[in-house]
């Protein structure tokens, strides 16, 4: 496809090589422009077929029996009736262990996604606006920990949290994905911009004290950046597999993606009563729809959002 | 990197000389009290798991002789033991194939977007975008049912072409299989980060540049590529941090494929099979740190080396 394109344009080169760009040729220029714009639509409806295969597959097996996973085509349904039999299945399965999981997944995400954001926006309104002694010392061991593997930390939280005793309870999940170097780092560049100093003067000069400039002033200008960074958590915490994998071993306590790699290892292992193929596709399907609504309803907030750290 | 964001100017007001210098301590109280939150944060899950590490890594435990303190001895082990060395080499090969896959796919996917304003391209954009929204585990299971001899639709489509079908899971197509889940999973998310950069870019300057005869390609590579450099060495020093400590794709695929991918495939596999196969601690803590600090040391010298392009000093 690039080939395509390149090969289209390489006679454009050769008049701007010469410096004269023909201005004569007007109607070969606008055709040659639309053979370009369907050039470009060809190669991006590829690229979103790519993308979007694996997801239409899922769809698809959500709604099929085991038995309807091994014997009908991949890309087509069997028998779309099937998928409440499904759902049914995940009601009774180990006692509907499944719902468990989900709400544990959505409790961690949300919980440690919202407490990851309060604390990067306060951090980040505290490194733009004020000045304060050792900011520049504190703010680049920060940046420079956005560099740190979180996943190297695993095996050391695992131990300290088992010190404590908190392994194998919600907070072992939760109390970790509090923290969000880089969210800090984007509500500060966020807040520098997007918050002018006069502003917050002039709120001072009126009698507002820092908390109410702050609520009142700051955050209202803040939205789309806590948005992004909401989001950005949410997703973080949700995606997590290494470290609720390394502190929870309850069953009771796992988030959706543990539980349903387990399940898939059980499958796999082979014994008959465990094939639970069916109760995976489907599992795994809902457990995608909320997050998948949620990016396309906050769609411009995000859009946006995501090029604070990169745009300068 | 600290210099830029520390050195940039804080306009401030001209105060009244004696009661600024009360308004001055009480605004760095504030400033504080405002990051403060976050640092107790910082250094409870950051800071002090990577010092334990780093002393739990200075010590060796064994039944015989208890725990005893021995310097140096597990770095010495680290760096001569085979299974993290082959684990090193091979993340550093993935990194190799998948950011250079994943930084053309979203590259190119921008560029075209860039140019187009239609439903078409908006759906496109969107579509592209969604395996991000899924989670790793997931997009991972989803391609190992793909990959499956048993389930996967491989085998249809190869029986139509008439080809034999080639076995995704073995030992020499298993790397190839975990670049396609990666380079699915986040291209998407790189191509909206490049592509809000190229939005920022003033239209003014294509303007001008087409004026001086520059066609669309010309644009595209002399110009957008140039003006957005910074958020592409974003790009590249996620996809690094994220490539050097690959765990989740290959312990997914590792269900369908135990013969091609063993127990230390990863160094952060490694790890953690050290840590919760064999409670060994200790050495499982020098693994995790000598891998620390060894993507610190690399996502270092890779912004060191395009501190010109990213405009960081």
């Amino acid at each position: 496809m690039t080939t395509a394109i390149g090969a289209r344009s390489a006679p454009d080169a050769l008049t701007t090589v010469t410096g004269l760009p023909d201005h004569a040729d007007h109607s070969a220029g606008r055709s040659r422009r639309r053979d370009r714009r369907i050039g470009s639509h060809v190669f991006l409806v590829i690229l979103a077929i790519y993308f979007l295969v694996p997801i239409w597959w899922l769809f698809v097996a959500s709604t099929k029996s085991t038995s309807g996973l091994f014997s009908s085509p991949a890309f087509w349904f069997d028998d779309p009736a099937q998928f409440f039999a499904n759902v049914q299945g995940l009601f009774t399965h180990q006692g509907g262990i499944y719902w468990r999981w989900l709400g544990n997944s959505f409790l961690y995400a949300f919980v440690g996604g919202s407490g990851a954001t309060v604390l990067a926006i306060l951090a980040g309104y505290g490194f733009a606006k004020y000045r304060f002694r050792g900011r520049g010392a504190v703010f680049g061991v920060i940046l420079g920990s956005i560099m740190v593997p979180l996943t190297a930390l695993v095996v050391p939280t695992f131990m300290l949290l088992s010190q404590y005793g908190l392994i194998n309870t919600p907070w072992a999940v939760i109390l970790p994905s509090l923290l969000s170097p880089f969210g800090v780092y984007l509500m500060r560049v966020y807040t520098q911009d997007a918050v002018p100093d006069e502003m917050l003067e002039a709120a001072r000069i009126d009698g507002a004290g820092e908390w109410r400039t702050f609520f009142q002033v700051a955050l209202p200008l803040l939205k789309p950046a806590i948005v992004t960074v909401l989001l950005l958590s949410i997703v973080g915490t949700w995606n997590n597999f290494f470290l609720p994998l390394a502190v929870l071993t309850d069953s009771q306590l796992l988030p959706v993606t543990v539980g349903l790699n387990r399940w898939t290892a059980l499958s796999n292992a082979g014994a008959g009563g465990e094939q639970v193929w069916n109760l995976i596709t489907s599992g795994a399907f809902i457990s995608v729809v909320p997050l998948i609504l949620s990016f396309l309803f906050l769609q411009r907030y995000w859009q946006g959002g995501l090029a604070i750290g990169s745009v300068k | 990197m600290t210099t830029t964001t520390v050195a940039a100017p804080t306009p401030r007001d001209v105060r009244p000389p004696r009661r600024g210098a009360s308004l001055e301590r009480r605004r760095q109280r504030i400033g504080w009290l405002f990051v403060t939150p976050f640092l107790v944060v910082f250094a409870g899950f950051l800071v002090f798991p990577l010092a334990y590490a780093f002393g739990m890594s200075l010590f060796t435990s064994t039944l015989a002789t208890g725990t005893r303190f021995t310097g140096a001895a597990n770095y010495v082990k680290a760096f001569t033991d085979p299974l993290f060395l082959e684990g090193l080499l091979r993340v550093a090969a993935y990194a190799l194939v998948m950011i250079p896959a994943q930084l053309i796919v979203a590259l190119a996917a921008a560029l075209v977007l860039d140019t187009l304003a239609t439903r078409l391209s908006q759906l496109s954009r969107l579509l592209i975008f969604a395996p991000y929204a899924i989670p790793v585990v997931i997009g991972a299971l989803m391609w190992s049912f793909l990959y499956s001899p048993r389930f996967g639709p491989a085998g249809t489509l190869f029986d139509v072409v008439g080809l034999p079908t080639p076995d995704f899971l073995a030992s020499d197509t298993v790397f190839g299989s975990l670049v396609n889940i990666v380079t699915w999973q986040w291209s998407g998310y790189y191509m909206i980060v490049i592509y809000a950069a190229l939005r920022s870019i003033d239209p003014a300057i294509y303007e001008a540049a087409r004026i001086d005869g520059a066609n669309g390609w010309q644009t595209a590579l002399r110009i957008k590529v140039p003006m957005i450099s910074s958020s592409m060495v974003m790009v590249v020093t996620f996809a690094l941090i994220g490539t050097l400590q690959f765990f989740t794709e290959p312990v997914v695929l590792r269900n369908v494929a135990q013969g091609a991918i063993d127990a230390a495939y990863t160094p952060n596999m490694y790890a953690f099979s050290l840590a919760f196969s064999y409670s060994q601690f200790n050495y499982a803590s020098t693994i995790a740190f000598s891998l620390g600090i060894l993507v610190f040391a690399g996502s270092y010298v890779f912004l060191f080396l395009t501190r010109k392009q990213s405009g960081l000093k």
